[in-house]
């Protein structure tokens, strides 16, 4: 049985529906002191976009400020990718591009044409889960979860990158084949941050899986 | 972000050509630094020339038995090189001594270069800049100055530039080609591809309006051993407080560049002499006529130990 079943809103659409009552009860204040709307600039003509995006084509229509995070959350309704600093610092909105792992924050959609990209709702299901995101859970490899989403398609990526024997700032011989360690895997993750401090566990989770691989 | 146009071009020459024709026109590459600016509206381009369309993404050997870089070659992708691992160690050291996995994935050589400042008051629209808005003074001078210029700085900007790769490029005398809208292309030294900041520190390279980069070349292997030492506030994932690209040969001379220290990558061929002596003879060559704040004036003996250090391990 789900165990969600009895709970008549997800936790999205209930915050969604807080934030529409906070709006409203804003409204008297604001149209009274009548504040200067910010500066707009007119919008470009919206451009077409081709993607793939979790083996499925896609096409948008975008405005060209559009960041392939915002396509990925407001146009595709992929809430899992997450958006954190949206300066390209946290990490949260990592995923993969044609198998590489970015930050989507960073990246205007219309940059992306042709592209395939991978979130986490293309990694695993609840039902079927990738192997990270079972280590995740297995080893408690976060706490509020809000980072979760971009340190799994980093680690997705980590994974693949020690295996074609790309070296880190922390490999001893740039020539030889990197070691799996937990320097070499904090070194590579550094650009996810955690707030909760989960690390330790985010750790063993990749070692895990990224062992079983090897 | 300020509204823009958009489009994708095929070739160097076109690219040049669409950014000269438009003013407030830029080229994107990997956008990492562009388009951080972008959002903070430091950078307002009316119209985006997107270059990855454009080829230049290999890496080729040279006849004069260098390397040839594409000016769109990403960084994990360079740092990951054979021949680069073998050959130019320092190069693949700075790299990944840069930004993270996922930046490094996505910036390119060229972009790499051209990246603007951290200078805090540059990312703050609120107060004055004379790199983001010419002429409106320096709040960094007399401000929180921590991280900025401790020599070849001015009275109207005390801004470093943040790369590593730079660093490298500089300490392997590396040449920047570009072409022009005209079709015209040229090589420009890495020593001279930077600014100092005089009186128009907005002005930061030699690259003329639409002037597109379109490869960075290296030349012959140096051999010897390759060093390169940052030292930042945190272990990974940081701009350098100050580095160090080192090339040193058996009989302990060679050269060095350092970073975090000035509006470019700093060296001082003179002072490479000085390298069989130690790092204190080469620091006081290099870091002559310095101008440190009262806040980075810290600068001045950490980098004469993380040169110390890049020696020690080299010889080690």
């Amino acid at each position: 049985m789900d165990p969600n079943a009895h709970f008549p809103l997800s936790r999205r659409e209930l915050l969604i529906a807080g934030a529409t009552s906070a709006a409203a009860t804003a409204v008297p204040a604001t149209a009274h002191s009548q504040p200067k709307p910010p500066t707009m600039t007119a919008a470009a003509a919206p451009l077409s976009v081709r993607l793939s995006v979790n083996g499925a084509p896609r096409q948008l229509e975008v405005d060209p400020r559009t960041t392939l995070l915002d396509a990925l959350r407001e146009n595709m309704h992929l809430t899992g990718t997450k958006k954190g600093c949206d300066h390209g610092q946290c990490g949260a909105c990592t995923v993969l591009v044609n198998g590489r792992r970015v930050v989507s924050c960073l990246s205007l959609a219309v940059m992306n044409e042709g592209a395939s990209v991978t979130t986490i709702e293309g990694l695993g299901t609840p039902q079927a889960p990738h192997a990270l995101q079972a280590a995740f859970v297995k080893h408690d490899g976060y706490q509020c979860g809000y980072c979760t989403p971009g340190q799994i398609c980093s680690a997705v990526g980590v994974i693949d990158e020690i295996k074609r024997g790309s070296p880190s700032h922390v490999t001893a011989d740039l020539t030889a084949q990197p070691l799996l360690s937990a320097e070499e895997l904090r070194e590579r993750m550094s650009g996810n941050l955690c707030r909760c401090g989960a690390y330790s566990n985010i750790v063993d989770a990749i070692t895990e899986v990224a062992g079983a691989k090897a | 972000m300020k509204s823009f146009t958009y489009e994708r071009v095929t070739s160097p020459a076109q690219a040049a050509a669409a950014v000269a024709a438009k003013p407030g026109a830029k080229f994107v590459a990997g956008g990492t630094n562009l388009l951080d600016l972008m959002k903070l509206q430091i950078e307002t381009p009316t119209h985006l020339v997107d270059v990855n369309g454009i080829g230049l993404d290999t890496i080729e050997a040279t006849p004069q038995g260098g390397l040839r870089i594409g000016a769109l070659v990403r960084n994990s992708d360079l740092a990951a090189h054979k021949a680069v691992r073998r050959d130019y160690g320092v190069l693949s050291r700075a790299l990944l001594a840069g930004a993270s996995g996922q930046l490094r994935n996505m910036a390119t050589t060229a972009g790499n270069l051209l990246q603007r400042t951290r200078c805090p008051y540059f990312y703050d629209t609120n107060m004055p800049c004379n790199k983001r808005q010419p002429g409106s003074g320096c709040s960094a001078i007399g401000g929180y100055s921590r991280q900025l210029a401790v020599i070849g700085s001015s009275d109207a900007c005390i801004a470093t530039h943040p790369s590593d790769m730079a660093v490298a490029m500089r300490v392997l005398d590396a040449t920047v080609e570009t072409v022009r809208a005209d079709g015209a292309t040229r090589v420009i030294p890495i020593a001279d591809f930077h600014r100092l900041p005089e009186a128009t520190p907005h002005i930061e390279t030699q690259l003329q309006p639409g002037e597109l980069i379109t490869s960075v070349t290296l030349p012959a292997p140096f051999g010897g051993t390759h060093v390169y030492r940052k030292v930042r506030d945190r272990a990974s994932y940081a701009f350098a407080l100050v580095s160090v690209a080192a090339i040193v040969q058996p009989g302990g001379g060679g050269r060095v560049a350092v970073g975090g220290v000035a509006h470019k990558p700093w060296r001082v061929e003179a002072a490479e002499a000085q390298m069989p002596q130690g790092a204190k003879a080469v620091a006081s060559r290099l870091f002559a006529g310095a101008r440190p704040t009262p806040e980075n004036a810290f600068k001045l003996p950490l980098a004469e130990r993380t040169l110390a250090a890049a020696l020690n391990q080299a010889r080690s």
